[in-house]
């Protein structure tokens, strides 16, 4: 892409006229969310500002193997922050790397063998972030269901189990809805996508000054590429978390043993 | 049967904990072939012994043997398809009464003559075709009744078969129970908070203590 735009430093802070506005409203309406607002909007340009500067850095060095790096950090903080979401689920931790790091391999690895994408950080590091980020929001979702369905179907799932059922037998709806609900969000955007919202990409090409069809073709491919990485990674995700709910034995683990996992970032 | 039927469960010093707090403590008893009726208050640990003899759950202390051979010799999933338990609350499969009376006879490998099963549960055939999710409560512990019979097991385990029923709904219950004996040489370990209904149905009666 040979288009760029320079955007000024005055017209990001001319923007902050618009988060003094929420900050109003929330005083107004007591939603309370005034500090909330202000924590956001800081952690936002520092956050944003340290990763443009990694980016410009891995841009410039231009080595695969730092852009692999970043992608494994990515996949190490998109885990441990997903578990959070699934802290009913016992030991979620590992399901949710190996569930990452399966779906960012296998969509990135898929792109570039098909001469979608070239393998050069331009191209990887956003298409990855997106990739990992919309994984990890997919697992943490169905994890989240698989937590709620197997605390409510506690009695369904063992009565199943007397009956001499595998694990995998007993936890099959269970497991079923909870990948659904992983996967059913980004299903619904791709439906109604260009409709009732514009992507990301594509307003952010056609702000940078990209042809409308260039736009809507990366577009297309993103969206496709992102609907494959959520499904490897609710999949991955819910097979694997499914069996720390039970022993070797084929029993369902005491409740009181899936205690809720600390683990502070 | 002679005097002296031959032993299906016994139980040395069995203990288990849940949540730092023992469940069952200590316990020691034999449980023959037959009928045996496990009668005790509430909180006694009935439900988790009868949890214990098809290994939806293991002793944390103490020793369980079936037939002679330590129950953890037992591979776990033959184990329940052999002993089978009816849960004290009904938990049914979506779908109908037969789809889940085939799910259970597929899982144990057995043909599945359905009008029958439900028969021996005391269901009439019309139930066949009824959504589990439109039974009453006394109609589903029935539906989960027919749904163990449908596996041909050796021994039933039943945790408060009659809990959800009406007087009439439990005599009928209690007469299928007493025909399913007579007439397949079933073994019935039925845990009961009913001292009266332990004696009508039980051979035996294993008491134990709060």
């Amino acid at each position: 892409m040979s288009t760029s735009i320079h955007v000024e430093l005055w017209q990001v802070a001319a923007s902050l006229l618009l988060v003094a506005l929420a900050t109003a409203i929330s005083r107004w309406q007591r939603a309370g969310l005034e500090r909330d607002i202000v924590v956001a909007t800081v952690r936002s340009i520092v956050q944003l500002t340290l990763v443009g500067y990694a980016i410009k850095l891995i841009f410039d060095v231009d080595s695969i193997w730092l852009v692999l790096l970043l992608l494994a950090v990515m996949v190490l903080f998109g885990a441990i922050t997903a578990r959070h979401r699934a802290d009913k689920v016992p030991d979620s931790f590992g399901p949710l790397l190996i569930a990452l790091a399966l779906a960012g391999g296998t969509t990135l690895g898929l792109v570039v063998a098909l001469g979608i994408f070239d393998p050069t950080p331009r191209y990887l590091v956003p298409v990855g972030g997106m990739v990992i980020g919309n994984a990890m929001t997919a697992s943490a979702v169905a994890l989240n269901r698989l937590g709620d369905e197997m605390a409510d179907a506690r009695a369904r799932i063992e009565a199943t189990l007397a009956l001499g059922a595998t694990a995998r037998e007993a936890a099959a709806p269970t497991v079923r809805r909870a990948l659904r609900s992983g996967m059913i969000a980004l299903v619904d955007s791709t439906k109604t996508t260009g409709l009732i919202f514009f992507p990301g990409t594509m307003v952010g090409m056609l702000l940078a000054g990209a042809s409308p069809t260039d736009a809507v073709r990366l577009q297309l491919i993103l969206l496709y590429t992102l609907l494959g990485s959520v499904s490897i990674s609710a999949l991955v995700a819910t097979l694997l978390a499914y069996r720390n709910f039970f022993t070797p034995a084929t029993q369902l683990r005491d409740p009181e043993a899936a205690k809720p996992q600390k683990f502070v970032v | 049967m002679g005097d002296h039927p031959p032993v299906l469960f016994e139980l040395r010093d069995v203990g288990l904990d849940r949540g730092g707090r023992a469940v069952l403590d200590s316990f020691s008893a034999q449980i023959p072939e037959g009928a045996t009726a496990i009668v005790g208050p509430s909180g006694a640990g009935k439900s988790t012994l009868l949890r214990l003899l098809n290994r939806l759950a293991d002793p944390g202390r103490g020793e369980i043997s079936y037939r002679g051979r330590p129950l953890s010799a037992y591979e776990p999933l033959a184990l329940r398809r052999e002993v089978a338990l009816v849960p004290q609350l009904p938990a049914l499969l979506e779908g109908t009464v037969e789809s889940n009376l085939r799910y259970a006879a597929d899982l144990a490998g057995e043909p599945l003559e359905v009008d029958e099963t439900l028969a021996r549960a005391g269901l009439d055939p019309s139930f066949a075709d009824r959504d589990v999710a439109k039974l009453s409560v006394g109609e589903q512990q029935r539906a989960m009744l027919a749904r163990a019979l449908a596996q041909r097991p050796a021994v039933l385990l039943l945790d408060e078969p009659t809990s959800a029923l009406d007087h009439a709904a439990r005599d009928a219950v209690e007469a299928t129970l007493a025909r399913l004996r007579a007439e397949s040489g079933l073994s019935l370990v039925l845990v009961s908070h009913d001292p009266e209904q332990a004696r009508r149905l039980g051979d035996r009666v294993v008491e134990m203590p709060a």
